[in-house]
């Protein structure tokens, strides 16, 4: 039995450990509906290589159990060579990303030098740290993935809605993490072309639509070199098969 | 000026964002703060409307900004007089402004300002022509500055903005390369007037012309 003040129950997200909304369709008995959080169900994935940093959004607006668009760019460009991607609560994601992006642009205007990308990350952290600690935290997952322009090494920052900040070789948000970590685990060697990213993307995305009953409509795919950003042609049309 | 490190001292140009510069004249230590301020009010405008400022917004924002600096109390006005150059977002229309320390702004195709900014503007009345192209435009620029500038291609910066491109900052062989030619010309006209042997001049006034005369 559950007593008053534990009333209505406090779920947490499996994946990101948010609080969740859940909500009872009988208040008298213990029948909840559970809702997968949106921002788990948006993908995001990067992957740096010998000379770059690949980073992949899916093109899924989503709203309840709508999709509102097929052609969302989840990612906003920082600096000449720093790319930043976002999933979680709407409305939050696009204004904390601008926000950053305005700041990244100010830096780079008032000390006509660009902030680097693990210096980018760690002041991404520090803003959602002190958000977290707000009356209304920013609710954001981020990705961000950049080349060095000193040194010309790729690098990608972890960052979750925790202000959780982990440098890493590749990474993903919400359920993709399930299905794509471990493929990467397996395949994924820090001096690779961006050749042979793509294909390791490949396997990844081959491996959502495989796996996660969830349309995410395809990725946008967007890679980092020390030339810049561009985006990348990327074939989403062909079926996969489920197992 | 033999000590100086001119690598690293600050310049009297400076961006407020990608399309707009800024070049001014007095107080150093009262630009940066005015130009810092300018850059974030460029910032912020692209946050809150998605769109880079006009080149007549942030003048009016600098010129507000220099206006209040002489009515608000417990402060002194910026003692500086700026330029402000650059294109509209998808426009090819240059855009030149000026503001003073008063909160005056105004528009021009040509101007100067700073010490013997008189000078060198009445040269560029007497010499700017509308439709001149970018090698005929930084002639025109060297020349009026070396007006009143003794020292020669050392103490010229000169920035170039172009629609749609990053402002360049002319390489300093290459204003010297300017101010040789120019020094070049001018001792060529020199020579010319000097050369003229006596005795070949008419020291009458024209006043009607060869042959004129024969007719009737």
């Amino acid at each position: 039995m559950l007593e008053a003040r534990e009333f209505p129950p406090i779920f947490l997200c499996p994946v990101c450990k948010a609080p969740q909304l859940i909500t009872s369709k009988y208040a008298s008995t213990f029948l909840f509906i559970y809702q997968p959080p949106k921002s788990c169900q948006e993908v995001l994935l990067g992957i740096t290589g010998k000379d770059f940093t690949l980073i992949a959004a899916s093109k899924a607006a989503m709203r309840g159990a709508t999709i509102l668009k097929a052609s969302d760019d989840k990612t906003r460009q920082l600096n000449k060579h720093t790319l930043m991607a976002f999933s979680g609560e709407a409305g939050d994601t696009v204004q904390f990303a601008e926000y950053i992006q305005a700041n990244a642009q100010l830096y780079s205007m008032r000390n006509e030098a660009d902030l680097s990308p693990s210096a980018m990350a760690n002041f991404v952290r520090r803003e959602l740290a002190s958000s977290l600690r707000s009356r209304k935290p920013y609710m954001v997952n981020l990705l961000l993935g950049g080349v060095d322009p000193i040194t010309d090494k790729p690098s990608l920052h972890w960052l979750d809605y925790l202000a959780a900040l982990a440098p890493v070789p590749y990474a993903a948000h919400g359920y993709a993490q399930y299905y794509c970590l471990s493929i990467l685990d397996k395949h994924h060697q820090p001096d690779i072309d961006l050749e042979r990213g793509l294909e390791l993307l490949r396997l990844c995305t081959d491996e959502l639509k495989r796996r996660l009953p969830i349309d995410f409509k395809g990725v946008l795919v967007k890679v980092v070199t020390k030339d810049g950003i561009r985006e990348i042609d990327y074939d989403d049309s062909k079926q996969v098969q489920s197992a | 000026m033999k000590l100086q490190d001119t690598r690293i001292t600050p310049s009297k140009i400076g961006l407020i964002d990608t399309h707009v510069c800024l070049a001014f004249a007095g107080l150093n230590a009262d630009a940066r703060i005015l130009i810092d301020k300018a850059r974030l009010e460029a910032q912020s405008h692209r946050l809150t409307v998605e769109d880079p400022v006009t080149i007549e917004y942030i003048t009016k924002y600098v010129a507000g900004v220099q206006q209040r600096y002489t009515q608000s109390g417990g402060v002194r006005p910026f003692g500086i007089s700026t330029l402000i150059v650059g294109f509209d977002k998808g426009d090819k229309v240059p855009r030149l402004y000026q503001t003073e320390p008063s909160g005056i702004y105004s528009a021009w195709k040509a101007n100067a300002i700073g010490r013997s900014s008189k000078t060198v503007r009445e040269f560029l009345e007497r010499n700017h022509k509308d439709g001149m192209d970018r090698e005929e435009t930084i002639k025109l620029t060297v020349k009026s500055l070396l007006e009143v500038v003794q020292t020669g291609a050392k103490n010229i910066e000169i920035a170039i903005m172009a629609p749609g491109k990053a402002m360049e900052m002319l390489p300093v062989d290459e204003i010297e390369s300017y101010v040789k030619n120019i020094e070049v010309e001018k001792q060529e006209e020199a020579a010319k007037k000097k050369t003229r042997t006596p005795g070949t001049g008419t020291t009458t006034i024209l006043t009607r012309g060869p042959g004129e005369g024969s007719e009737s």
